[in-house]
């Protein structure tokens, strides 16, 4: 017993003596997280006025409507309509701010409305504190205008461009990341059927090469939606699919290559690499990556934040995917993520069918955090 | 995973323990950044008032005792409410006196059931059982694919049937039985707690199979709603336990303190990685200890043993005792090491390690540029590394692919590492001397700082060996006279 007590300490005295040492060797080598290349994007989007891009006909429609706007459904679904299901089971919390006059008890119960909807604490007290100062200022003395003018305050932060671009020259590629399990091969399947059934091609590529059969599960949708699908074997590298898929998609004059990639958390290095890799590789002539679409699940709490930082910091992200919104989660951590890193959710998922994928739409969504409902 | 909470508990604690009173304010205060800590951690809003509440309650009523001062008595209060919410004991799991023990996966899209439900059959496995996969998921596309891959890889196997998940279920019992299968796990598909429809498919799946245990898959990432999600899974099912994933990730895993204070039920396995072995049974009071920044040596001891040949510990000992220990011996020791798990989380087990040297990220694959050194010495080298001269430094780092200069560190580095041992391993340290250690091995980390490491310290101010031998014998109960209480587990050895 003393024996493993002893060698307890030698492999601490071992490790211990040993870190210092290899943290040197690190930044020797040059690869110290904080210092791969942080390659600038090439100015993708474009930001020529649609009326002066020409283009071959074949293009056309795709430039003119570049956003995803399911149309086809006979059911349009609605954001509000669907947030409904949640929202009955959760709101409630701001039920008794109503009733009263505004005092200290209204901004108690405005922080836990938000903390609950996992907005976080920082950006809940930088919202409440511009709330008190607008207060003061304008005088609001009724509960009723209070949250109004906190939501109108929302909404206005969460203002952007949401639309998702296609370039107009060489392989448009958009490519989707995020930690494991939050829906990057669902949301690829949707995205990919209402583009086809907006008449755009689609070419998927199955750059998760790590989950079991993760390739299966993109194929299955790749048939559904009649997009072809480059894969290559379990366990092979990522970035030699994605580049295949640009190619043979330049190739065959295919108009979006949706690139999957295996989950992985922010906190893996050596993950985190490959995925750089994967984002320099899709970049490769002709590709054109016009967007780094990072999926994160509604459940999600303060964690968000920081895998947003992590993966803008690794391959530039441009927009979020909030999945999973029609369960009992709120998903406040987006407005966190747009409020401090400017990072804009562009769609949003609302249940398992591919037209339940809609556009964000701040104003609901504010409404759904902030409910006022029983 | 929960460092950065842990973190900010250091923090809180560092004000309160050097002071000999508290006044209310100081109460005040450390309640507010405790209740802004765990907020940020994603506890449960209701959960982190009450436990405040409760812990306000308790230091404002506590009388003030003559061993400890009134700030350590406040981190007393905190580790013992932080242990009773996080579910204190351990669960154990019982098989079924007529097998097959039957076990029942449940959570939302994306929580990891899939994975984990193979990780629980390689856990049995572990355990000397039998286990059959059965993939009641056929909702996702190529779920039970993912379900035949993973068993494949562990060796366990899947049954499924296309017709339904409850008649899946129901037969894949049947083939249990049929087969002398004695633990049955049944993956399902992932569902929202809000959907009736497939909440009442569950709970007739439940009912068909009458699982042992139901387990409860829940992500460490998840926030404010885990509370809902396992309170609606709850009513439903009756839950035995909660699995908890990816714990590898730095969220901090509030919602692990949540669920079992909500719904009353422990977290009974973690999962730490991605392989499939990375998964184990979760030892609640262990990681309260670790939220508080005392380390986790229970576990590191049990990592220890299974990576230790015993006759290669003792030796390693002995030498290492009489200051005889060399690059050979410390070849094994890195293997044993590897053999342990990533060098981020044993370091995050180390009891008194400074935050900024737990938050330095460590690349395992830098482990083998050291390995690969000590391979490019000739035996000559290994046994009496002060033979190493500038050629033989040349075609070492040739050998290995690195620079001579590293190869010197790397031979500088081992001697004080050597001197370190002999300080702190002396037959003498088991009694009286673990105060004077504590000064040697200061010492030695001092003088270890060479002009570079100095300069290196210097833009990394913290990045320091610890003073941690003295802290790790305490722990141990090794520290002094205290000796009778020790009371860790320790497996025959």
């Amino acid at each position: 017993m003393t024996t493993t007590l002893i060698i307890v300490v030698a492999v601490i005295l071992v490790i211990l003596a040993l870190l210092p040492f290899l943290y040197r060797t690190f930044s020797r080598s040059g690869q110290v997280p904080g210092e791969v290349e942080a390659k600038p994007r090439p100015n993708l989007v474009d930001t020529r006025p649609a009326d002066l891009i020409t283009d071959d006909a074949v293009d056309t429609d795709v430039e003119v409507e570049p956003e995803v706007v399911p149309e086809a459904p006979p059911e349009p679904p609605s954001f509000f309509g669907r947030l409904g299901k949640a929202r009955s089971v959760v709101a409630g919390y701001l039920g008794s701010v109503l009733s009263r006059g505004v005092d200290d008890d209204t901004y108690d119960e405005l922080e836990e409305a938000l903390i609950r909807a996992d907005v976080g604490v920082a950006a809940t007290t930088e919202l409440l504190d511009a709330l008190r100062a607008n207060a003061k200022a304008n005088g609001i003395k009724e509960s009723r205008d209070l949250v109004d003018a906190l939501k109108a305050d929302m909404v206005e932060r969460l203002q952007a461009d949401r639309s998702l671009q296609q370039s107009d020259e060489g392989q448009t590629v958009w490519l989707f990341v995020g930690v494991n399990g939050v829906g990057k091969t669902t949301t690829i399947g949707k995205v990919g059927q209402q583009l086809t059934a907006e008449g755009t091609t689609v070419m998927m590529a199955a750059g998760d090469t790590f989950r079991a059969a993760a390739a299966e599960q993109l194929g299955t949708w790749a048939e559904r939606c009649d997009a072809q699908l480059v894969r290559g074997a379990e366990g092979a590298d990522p970035s030699s699919v994605v580049f295949d898929a640009v190619q043979a998609a330049f190739a065959r004059d295919v108009d979006v290559v949706l690139a999957d990639t295996a989950g992985r958390l922010h906190t893996k290095v050596n993950l985190m690499d490959e995925l750089r890799k994967v984002r320099r590789v899709a970049e490769r002539e002709p590709g054109v990556v016009t967007e780094t679409l990072l999926v994160i699940d509604a459940t999600t709490g303060q964690n968000g934040l920081t895998q947003a930082r992590e993966f803008t910091e690794a391959v530039d992200v441009t927009g979020v995917v909030l999945t999973k919104l029609d369960g009992s989660a709120k998903g406040g951590i987006v407005f966190a993520i747009q409020n401090d890193l400017g990072i804009p959710v562009k769609l949003v998922g609302l249940g398992e069918g591919a037209h339940d994928l809609v556009e964000f739409d701040a104003a609901e969504f504010v409404d759904a955090l902030v409910s006022e409902e029983h | 995973m929960f460092e950065s909470l842990s973190d900010r508990f250091d923090g809180i604690f560092g004000k309160l323990r050097g002071k000999g009173r508290l006044s209310e304010s100081d109460v005040d205060e450390a309640m507010r950044e405790i209740r802004l800590a765990l907020l940020e951690a994603d506890v449960n809003f209701q959960v982190v008032k009450d436990f405040v509440a409760r812990v306000r309650e308790r230091v404002v009523g506590q009388e003030v005792s003559a061993s400890l001062t009134p700030g350590q008595t406040v981190v007393k209060i905190v580790d013992e409410e932080l242990t009773g919410i996080l579910g204190g004991e351990t669960l154990s799991i019982t098989f079924a006196p007529k097998p097959p023990t039957v076990v029942l996966m449940a959570g939302l899209q994306g929580s990891g059931k899939t994975t984990n439900s193979a990780k629980l059959a390689a856990w049995f496995k572990r355990q000397g059982r039998h286990p059959l996969l059965i993939g009641a998921d056929l909702q996702r596309p190529a779920a039970v694919e993912q379900l035949k891959t993973l068993g494949g890889r562990i060796d366990v196997p899947v049954f499924s049937d296309p017709a339904d998940p409850v008649t899946a279920a129901r037969l894949g019992i049947e083939q249990a039985k049929a087969t002398g299968r004695d633990v049955v796990i049944c993956d399902t598909a992932g569902r929202l707690s809000i959907d009736e429809e497939l909440m009442d498919e569950i709970r007739r799946i439940s009912d068909t199979i009458e699982p042992h245990y139901t387990f409860l898959v829940i992500d460490a990432m998840t926030g404010q709603d885990a509370v809902n999600t396992a309170e609606a899974f709850h009513d439903t099912l009756e839950l035995d336990g909660v699995i908890l994933t990816k714990l590898d990730g730095d969220a901090r895993g509030g919602a692990a303190l949540s669920v079992k204070e909500v719904v009353g039920r422990p977290i009974a396995f973690a999962s730490t990685g991605e392989n499939l072995d990375e998964f184990d049974q979760f030892h609640p009071d262990r990681m309260a200890n670790r939220i508080l920044g005392m380390g986790d040596v229970l576990t590191l001891i049990e990592k220890a043993e299974e990576a230790y040949e015993e006759e290669q510990a003792e030796e390693a000992a002995r030498r290492m005792m009489e200051g005889t220990f060399t690059f050979d011996d410390f070849l094994d020791q890195l293997q044993a090491v590897k053999k342990m798990g990533s060098l981020n989380s044993i370091v995050g087990m180390l009891p008194g390690v400074p935050k900024e040297l737990k938050n330095t990220n460590i690349d395992d694959r830098e482990m083998a540029r050291v390995e690969a050194m000590v391979r490019s010495m000739t035996a000559e080298e290994r046994t009496n590394p002060a033979i190493i001269d500038g050629s033989r430094r040349a075609r070492i780092a040739k050998g290995s692919g690195t620079s001579a200069s590293q190869v010197s560190q790397l031979v500088k580095q081992f001697g004080e590492m050597q001197k370190m041992m002999k300080g702190v391993m002396g037959p003498q340290f088991a009694k009286k001397k673990a105060k004077k250690n504590k000064k040697k091995a200061k010492k030695g980390s001092r003088v270890t700082a060479s002009k570079k490491q100095r300069a290196l310290a210097a833009k990394q101010p913290a990045l320091q060996l610890p003073d941690l031998p003295d802290e790790l014998l305490q722990q141990a109960g090794l520290g002094g006279d205290e000796n009778q209480d020790v009371t860790f587990r320790l497996p025959g050895r």
